[in-house]
């Protein structure tokens, strides 16, 4: 694989330079008051990669990727994507960029339709605006070309059929897959999942994986938080750790999860979380097994 | 009872300039509140700027033209001063300022220091601005009866005013009709869903919210332009029970739905004249008085709309099972 062997020479250390990067970060704090809930000093993004958010609860995970896609302003810092400067510009102009986000509660338009929310993720509709919008032959042919594009992403994550539903119609998992096809209409350069595991139905999430997989390998690059370490071993080719706001290890995610500061970083706080069970590390045919009774225990009461 | 005259009361109800006015302010508040989800509770603020800005720029020596164009204006400037404060922030934010902007503008006008201008609590004059507008009408003097309905042709209450106010709702309903099915409708119906979510794929919420707080505002100043050319401008008429009766037309007729405002209008209207004149017929003046009937037929609005929000929160023309999902 292409993207293994670039990264392959990168040190395994937190902050890493990467070959190609298309974000980087440098800087980047946000305060609450008195916590510091992000503090990353440096973090580069490899271009064309998938690349996995992990930490434990209250790291700065979903805080950072707030501030990156402009849904929060951070105290200090500034960060480059696709060699353009980015800090402070609003969540839309960010999209308008090509770095599309999807939200850790799915936030489908229930009371549209899954073909009109799919239209909505379109870019250069120019009906968008509203003296055109008067005049439908200014926008016809944009719109057929979208709905074109539509159906084609629809057939390929399964939803073709429910277009003319409404999205609030769906299944939970459902609509984790039409925010995610919806956030591609407009071809991202840069697409981010905030947990696009959670409260997907296990039958769903392997062709959830297939498609995020399929998106590396039509060049777009993925940065992800997800809790779900088999979905975060399975798929991801870099793995970066945050705890306490900063990132505390880099590396593959063979290596990366025998990192003693990622192994303090849960173990620390959380004892019971399933990478902390060092059982889960070790047996490579174990971690569901293992997994699923941590997740057993967690659930008696 | 004389079923004849209480029915033509009622029809006339339903053409009156009074129903066209309010059908108008209801699609601007479709605008807001159906297309978009913005909580405006001072759509009677956007029509009383209206019709101050129509009115004293009449009296000023302005053609109609141009005084309509100070009442779009009028409107185009407050839902400007409104939005930059309120709409980067929770729709609630923008109840809460509306309401009050609405009372502030009726209030600075019923005020003693702007007599001149305003003409204070007594209002301005019907005459004093109606000149230009009925000079316009294309009929001779006089009066037409159409079936049971007898009215001046140019005068107040007249045919003219009613043909121009229904020609207007009729021209608003084609607008909202054409917006809604446009991809600028697509991306105000998304906001009013999430707007996070229509931010995340690079709308600029706070534009379109403004473009719709403002679109709507200036079809509720000419809804005021309609309303006070059959009769005068009168702050205190036009406060905050004129806003829950076109928020009450709103829910009746559907929101989100092109026609629901003009049908709700005047099912709203012609309900309360039906009401009054058989309760003024059967009710003996012993138990009560014709005035008493009058605030009856009020409080019969305020049953209404508690019973529809609960029943039936489409409306009339609404779809049940879009509004059955649960929205988040």
């Amino acid at each position: 694989m292409p993207v293994d062997t670039t990264l392959g020479a990168v040190p395994h250390s937190p902050g890493a330079p990467k070959p190609d990067p298309i974000l980087v970060v440098d800087g980047v704090r946000r305060r609450f008051g008195g916590m510091v809930a992000v503090d990353v000093e440096h973090l580069e993004v490899q271009r064309g990669a998938i690349t996995a958010l992990i930490g434990p609860n209250g790291a700065g995970k979903t805080t950072l990727f707030n501030l990156l896609t402009g849904f929060d302003r951070p105290s200090t810092g500034t960060w480059t994507f696709d060699g353009r400067p980015m800090g402070r510009l609003p969540a839309a102009r960010v999209a308008r960029r090509g770095m599309v986000r999807t939200f850790q509660l799915t936030k489908a338009l229930a009371r549209m339709t899954v073909m009109e929310n799919m239209r909505l993720g379109a870019d250069r509709q120019p009906g968008e605006s509203l003296a055109t919008a008067l005049v439908p032959p200014l926008w016809r042919p944009r719109e057929r070309e979208i709905t074109a594009r539509a159906e084609e992403l629809l057939e390929r994550f399964r939803l073709l059929e429910k277009k003319d539903d409404f999205a609030g119609s769906l299944s939970g998992g459902q609509r984790k897959l039409l925010e995610m096809a919806r956030a591609l209409m407009s071809n991202p350069v840069m697409i981010m999942l905030d947990e696009p595991m959670a409260g997907v139905n296990p039958a769903l999430t392997q062709s959830l994986l297939g498609h995020i997989q399929a998106l590396r390998d039509d060049g777009t690059t993925v940065l992800f938080v997800e809790h779900d370490m088999h979905m975060v071993r399975h798929i991801s080719d870099w793995v970066a750790v945050m705890a306490e706001g900063r990132v505390v290890a880099e590396g593959p995610p063979g290596s990366v999860m025998a990192d003693p500061a990622v192994i303090d970083a849960y173990l620390g706080a959380h004892h019971d979380t399933d990478l902390g069970d060092d059982a889960l590390l070790e047996d490579p045919e174990g971690p569901d097994e293992a997994a699923g009774s941590a997740q057993r225990r967690e659930e008696r009461p | 009872m004389d079923w004849a005259r209480i029915l033509t009361n009622v029809a006339g109800e339903l053409i009156a300039p009074t129903t066209a006015a309010y059908a108008l302010a209801a699609i601007g508040l479709n605008v807001h509140f159906g297309l978009t989800g913005l909580l405006n509770f001072g759509q009677a603020g956007f029509m009383l700027l209206g019709a101050y800005g129509f009115a004293i720029s009449t009296i000023a020596g302005f053609p109609l033209w141009a005084a309509v164009l100070v009442a779009i204006a009028c409107a185009v400037l407050f839902g400007l001063l409104l939005g930059i404060p309120t709409l980067k922030l929770r729709g609630d934010y923008l109840a809460i300022v509306t309401i009050a902007a609405a009372e502030i503008v009726r209030i600075v006008g019923r005020s003693t220091a702007l007599t001149d201008l305003t003409g204070a609590s007594s209002g301005l004059r019907g005459d004093s601005y109606k000149v230009t507008f009925q000079a316009l009408s294309p009929f001779p003097d006089g009066t037409t009866t159409l079936g049971p309905f007898t009215y001046a042709n140019n005068a107040s209450n007249s045919w003219w005013i009613r043909i121009v106010g229904w020609l207007l709702v009729l021209l608003a309903c084609l607008l909202v009709w054409r917006l809604i099915n446009s991809p600028w409708g697509r991306v105000l119906k998304g906001i009013r869903e999430d707007e996070d979510a229509v931010r995340s794929l690079g709308k600029n919420v706070y534009a379109y919210k403004m473009q719709a707080l403002v679109l709507g505002g200036v079809i509720g100043a000419l809804a005021g332009v309609v309303y006070v050319l059959p009769r005068a401008v009168q702050p205190d008429a036009m406060g905050r029970p004129m806003t829950f009766f076109i928020w009450t037309i709103l829910l009746l007729g559907g929101a989100a739905t092109v026609f629901g405002p003009v049908l709700g209008s005047m099912i709203f209207w012609g309900a309360l004249m039906l009401i009054k004149t058989v309760m003024r017929d059967v009710v003996p003046a012993t138990v009560m008085r014709t005035e008493q009937i009058e605030q009856f037929g009020w409080i019969v609005v305020g049953v209404t709309l508690m019973l529809l929000v609960i029943f039936r929160p489409q409306g009339i023309l609404g779809d049940r099972k879009e509004l059955a999902i649960d929205a988040r």
